[in-house]
């Protein structure tokens, strides 16, 4: 941190990645119940995952299945009834207890949750100079370098609401990489975007993620979304939330728009779609409501 | 801020969305001249409802009461090259602006304790929502006997004004606020000083501005009422400087209809100018909010 504002890159390249790589997720056994008495619903049952350090894994189920709740507990925005979960080996969570809301782990939302009164630069600033990991100045530079890199020089002085949703998902990832997170959680972020501007965030997001060495850990119920960027890609059962089955995209990164087109794609997703879909069908059958 | 943005700029856009509005260029220019033209239309009705009895041979119902434009406007010439008139302008200024500031200093921190702390509310709130329906004019005798001052009583009638609507949009904004923001701020390691000045103060600003806005509003509606307790401050002429509002009911008990009219559009450019400022500095500090 001495010398360039931006160390992460460099160091990234200059380290070996075994030895930068952090942010694997052991999750065992969550359990986790919604409401109390008599309309107590069992939202995640005993749920395991390993999440790898470095890595783009996706769980994909149905909407309503409790990935959510997952990713929330993981987050410390609320407990588990039971089970543990563990980043790179320290215990973060386990029964009743919340994780600590910390830096290590930032979450893109779905809607986006940028400070409106902010201008981009002080938003994608913002993690730093609230932790006092930099000075103002050396923040608001790292932000703009961080920025550039992002493709999104020039939008440094706008705020949020003057910009298009596809900006402002971008910078927001942006802001979340600031802080240098082992695991970088994403909540179905670009769910609300068009086709186009979805595919694009696809690219954009994984070369910000071959530029950091963090893991990614993505929801969405857009199966094509999920083969596309996961490293792995777990479904999920339908309530109550368990995993159903995790299958391995083989498809080399860095990759190209292009592979969607590849029968190795159009296989993979087949075969993710078939699994998810008998998922989709129960939960359609309980009356699961969208979200 | 949704429940009271209508004060600021919602008549402009709301009227969009229930007029479809042909495409052409609105310019400011165009909005002027139709407000000059609105200025006149309405004098000329004034003018015309006034002499009603000469022109139309019968008195139309109310308007023909009002004195006509002439006569107000000898009136207005007359009083000012007076003195006095004056310093019920700087008088009732000054009170709108120790009652409305007293207002905004006690009320805003009022509002945000009661939207962080529930403990707080729960106390508060009832109490604040039994005293809140109380008119400020119902004060009147109350301030008079709290008070050591007439000035003070005069000044805590218009307080009272605006108060509440303080307190309330402080309330209202900050219960507004998207409970994601906080918890992304959170996340990236936020304390709890931090969620407040950084976030909870900013986000608040829009509607502490609209219910600024709205509370100068009433602060200039309650000061006649308030200004009764004054007396007219030193002297008996009609315009001693006892303030705008004082200025107009001792018009009324001189006889002076004219001087009724002057006192009440003064009142009228009074608030008019006052939130037209505070509209300006708005402006200045939430350009944030022009794009949502």
């Amino acid at each position: 941190m001495m010398t360039a504002p931006i160390v992460w890159k460099s160091s990234a390249r200059r380290l070996p990645a075994s030895e930068v790589r952090r942010g694997a997720i052991q999750i065992v056994d969550a359990t986790k119940f919604y409401g109390s008495g008599a309309s107590r619903v069992l939202a995640v049952d005993r749920c395991s995952l390993d999440v790898r350090a470095g890595e783009i894994f996706v769980i994909v189920g149905p909407s309503g299945c409790g990935k959510t709740t997952l990713l929330n507990a993981i987050a410390g925005f609320h407990e588990l009834d039971g089970g543990t979960i563990h980043l790179d080996g320290k215990l973060l969570c386990g029964p009743r207890q919340r994780a600590r809301l910390g830096s290590d782990r930032v979450v893109v939302f779905q809607n986006g949750a940028l400070f409106p009164w902010k201008t981009i630069l002080d938003n994608v600033a913002f993690g730093p100079i609230v932790q006092g990991t930099l000075r103002r100045a050396d923040a608001l530079a790292k932000a703009g370098q961080m920025l550039a890199d992002a493709g999104l020089r020039g939008y440094e002085r706008s705020y949020p609401g003057e910009t298009s949703s596809g900006v402002k998902r971008r910078v927001e990832i942006v802001r979340a990489l600031m802080n240098r997170p082992a695991v970088l959680l994403l909540d179905e972020p670009f769910r609300a975007l068009d086709a186009l501007t979805k595919s694009v965030m696809h690219e954009a997001l994984l070369a910000i993620h071959a530029r950091n060495r963090g893991t990614a850990l993505f929801i969405t119920h857009d199966v094509e979304e999920a083969v596309f960027l996961g490293g792995r890609v777990a479904v999920m059962t339908s309530r109550p939330c368990r995993l159903k089955k995790i299958l391995d995209v083989d498809i080399p990164y860095p990759r190209a728009r292009s592979i969607v087109t590849s029968k190795r794609f159009r296989d993979l997703v087949a075969e993710t779609t078939s699994v998810v879909h008998e998922e989709a069908l129960k939960a359609h059958a309980l009356g699961e409501k969208e979200g | 801020m949704v429940a009271h943005a209508t004060a600021t700029d919602a008549v402009g856009r709301a009227s969009k969305l229930v007029w479809p509005q042909r495409p052409r260029a609105w310019s400011a220019g165009r909005a002027q001249r139709r407000a000059v033209v609105a200025y006149v239309v309405a004098l000329l009705i004034w003018q015309l409802g006034s002499t009603s009895p000469r022109w139309l041979g019968y008195p139309l119902p109310w308007i023909s009461h009002v004195p006509t434009p002439g006569s107000v406007a000898v009136a207005w010439a007359r009083l000012v090259s007076d003195p006095g008139y004056w310093r019920s302008w700087g008088a009732s200024f000054v009170r709108v602006l120790v009652g409305f500031s007293a207002a905004v200093v006690t009320g805003v921190p009022l509002g945000l304790l009661m939207a962080l702390s529930r403990p707080v509310r729960a106390v508060v709130f009832p109490v604040f929502e039994l005293l809140r329906p109380i008119p400020p004019l119902a004060w009147v005798p109350a301030a008079i006997i709290f008070w050591p001052t007439q000035e003070l009583s005069i000044d805590f009638v218009i307080f009272i004004g605006a108060f509440y609507t303080m307190v309330l949009n402080a309330l209202g904004g900050a219960d507004g606020i998207d409970p994601r923001l906080i918890q992304v701020a959170r996340s990236m390691g936020a304390s709890r000083w931090n969620i407040f000045h950084r976030l909870v103060l900013r986000a608040v600003v829009p509607s502490i501005l609209v219910g600024m806005e709205v509370g100068i509003g009433i602060t200039w509606e309650v000061v006649v009422a308030a200004e009764m307790i004054s007396g007219g401050g030193s002297g008996t002429s009609t315009a001693s400087g006892g303030g705008l509002g004082f200025f107009i009911w001792n018009s009324y008990v001189g006889g002076s209809y004219p001087q009724i009219v002057v006192g009440m559009a003064s009142i009228g450019i009074a608030g008019f100018l006052s939130s037209a400022a505070l509209r300006l500095a708005a402006a200045r500090f939430t350009r944030w909010t022009a794009a949502r």
